[in-house]
């Protein structure tokens, strides 16, 4: 290290990073540690819901219990094969996986859009803010006679009720996290002289997005909820029907069929989106537990 | 070249911040501010930026008044504010996004490698050091070739070796292009051996207390008996800059300093 400084010496190649000093080093050596658990750690996950099923199995296997009310594993299991093999198991999925779907593809729109509008401009929060909050407040049942009533009984009605679920969490995210990005990061896009626009994709959005996403997930989350309300709202196909079919007919196998499907797609459909956007926060530097 | 007169800065909340701020910097000099805390150093700097309007006064460069961000005034913040979503390389182009693509990689290539940065170009900002990230943040700045570089205590939250390297390094970076610089620093030493001329400023309110030109030939070496002859004086005028404070502040009345 010198002490000595030079200036003036634009003839002389610059190779700092020979003269890196102790205090310099990068911290990318540290990155990728796996967790213990390595890759089969989600196995783990399994161990609770499948020792809870083999032992309700077992008990009325062994008599402790009639499962009527409560069939057994094997009994639900079966049930869907029966429904699969028939094929009404994929009617019945199609249909509610496309309601969630487009549910929540204008629930995303909607969310972001406002969430977006509110958290830039004052004039829009205090515009619109306050009356979406109290929306907010309403129980999704409570929009089912209004929606019945203005779109119908089919299927707009349905998407709409599930896009109503799927907008609030991104909404109220998407706003307070652009209120709250680092004003620091801001600066630096007003020095580089960044427009409005340019300010929200450029550095609002990005820095929004942990909160952003993980809002997305649980508006997927409140999706796979309010498709239930939905699918009651005189539906003739969906799990929300087959649920409904299942009560009807006294076929409590036929309800836990229909709940277990919900269980499994939901995790399925969480599990997508937390694949697809995975890479999106490689950059983030947050606490990753050990084991 | 940058010219400001009759500066004045008012605060909202009633805090005059700085008044009464006159001061020329020639193309290519080194101006390095220092003064205690709270004497308006980096406001006037933020004013000079563009990020802040004045109450009062012009800042004008190259016969054009400064009322927000321009792109010939690049910035160095205290901390180096890197946008931690982009790797190195994307973070240096932030600087240059509007250029054609060709002449924006030769820039951004050319800017890592004066900072000696390549290796890390692809790296997150999170994979750094406090000394590289900073390093990132010069090329960041330089890499749109401003003719004014502002930097605001850049070097401040590093240790003294990283901090000696950074500050030799600096002077490399500004032989290339010789962009205007304005540095302000707490540290005397850092003035003396990056600055042609050091404005010594007082609080309450931000006022300019003395200009001093040091005649020291380069390289500037700690420890030269000229050297801590400069350093002596910045520091008494510190020190008096230092006292206008105390005795201007209630809890500690002059009389008791």
């Amino acid at each position: 290290m010198s002490l000595a400084v030079h200036a003036g010496r634009k003839d002389e190649p610059v190779a700092l990073s020979e003269r890196l000093t102790g205090s310099e080093t990068a911290t990318a050596s540290t990155q990728g540690v796996k967790p213990a658990a390595g890759r089969w750690g989600w196995l783990l996950g399994l161990i609770v819901p499948v020792g809870l099923a083999l032992g309700w199995e077992f008990a009325v296997a062994f008599g402790f219990g009639n499962g009527r009310l409560l069939p057994p594993p094997s009994r639900v299991l079966g049930t869907l094969w029966q429904l699969a093999k028939s094929g009404d198991l994929t009617v019945h999925v199609l249909a509610t996986v496309w309601r969630i779907a487009l549910g929540f593809l204008f629930g995303v729109i909607a969310g972001t859009t406002l969430g977006a509008l509110t958290g830039y401009s004052t004039l829009a929060r205090r515009l619109l803010d306050p009356m979406l909050q109290a929306l907010r407040s309403i129980p999704s049942i409570a929009w089912v006679p209004v929606f019945i009533l203005w779109f119908g009984i089919f299927e707009t009605s349905k998407v709409i009720l599930i896009a109503v679920g799927v907008f609030f969490p991104i909404y109220l995210a998407l706003s307070g996290a652009i209120l709250s990005v680092d004003r620091k990061l801001v600066e630096v896009g007003r020095i580089f002289r960044l427009s409005g626009p340019e300010l929200v994709w450029r550095v609002l959005l990005p820095a929004t997005l942990p909160s952003y996403i993980l809002a997305l997930r649980a508006g997927l989350g409140l999706g796979w909820m309010f498709v239930v309300a939905a699918e009651f709202m005189g539906a003739s196909e969906g799990l929300g029907f087959l649920l409904v079919d299942g009560q009807m007919t006294g076929q409590a196998q036929m309800i836990l069929a229909s709940i277990l499907a919900f269980a499994v797609l939901g995790k399925l459909t969480d599990w997508l989106l937390h694949i697809a956007t995975e890479p999106l926060l490689r950059w983030q530097d947050g606490f990753r537990p050990a084991g | 070249m940058l010219e400001i007169s009759g500066l004045s800065k008012r605060y909202p909340n009633g805090l005059l911040a700085l008044s009464g701020i006159g001061l020329n910097v020639g193309v290519g000099e080194i101006v390095g501010i220092v003064g205690g805390s709270g004497c308006g150093k980096s406001t006037l700097l933020r004013l000079i930026s563009g990020l802040e309007m004045p109450t009062t006064g012009t800042i004008v460069l190259n016969g054009e008044p400064i009322a927000t961000p321009r792109e010939e005034i690049g910035f160095v913040f205290q901390e180096p504010r890197l946008m931690p979503w982009l790797t190195i390389r994307r973070n240096v182009v932030f600087g240059i996004r509007h250029l054609p693509e060709a002449e924006q990689k030769s820039r951004v290539e050319e800017a890592l490698k004066r900072v000696g940065l390549t290796k890390f170009a692809d790296n997150w900002p999170r994979e750094l050091s406090g000394g590289m990230a900073q390093r990132a943040a010069l090329a960041r700045a330089l890499v749109g070739r401003p003719s004014v570089l502002l930097l605001d205590e850049p070097f401040s939250a590093l240790d003294a070796l990283t901090r000696y390297d950074l500050q030799d390094h600096l002077l490399d970076l500004w032989s290339y292009d010789r962009p205007t610089m304005i540095l302000v620093t707490h540290d005397i030493e850092e003035a003396l051996i990056l600055s042609d001329r050091v404005i010594v400023m007082e609080p309450q309110p931000g006022r300019i207390l003395t200009e001093v030109t040091p005649g020291l030939s380069r390289p500037r070496l700690r420890g030269d008996p000229e050297f801590d002859a400069w350093k002596r004086r910045l520091l008494g005028d510190l020190t008096h800059s230092f006292h206008v404070r105390r005795s201007g502040d209630e809890d500690f009345p002059a009389a008791a300093i």
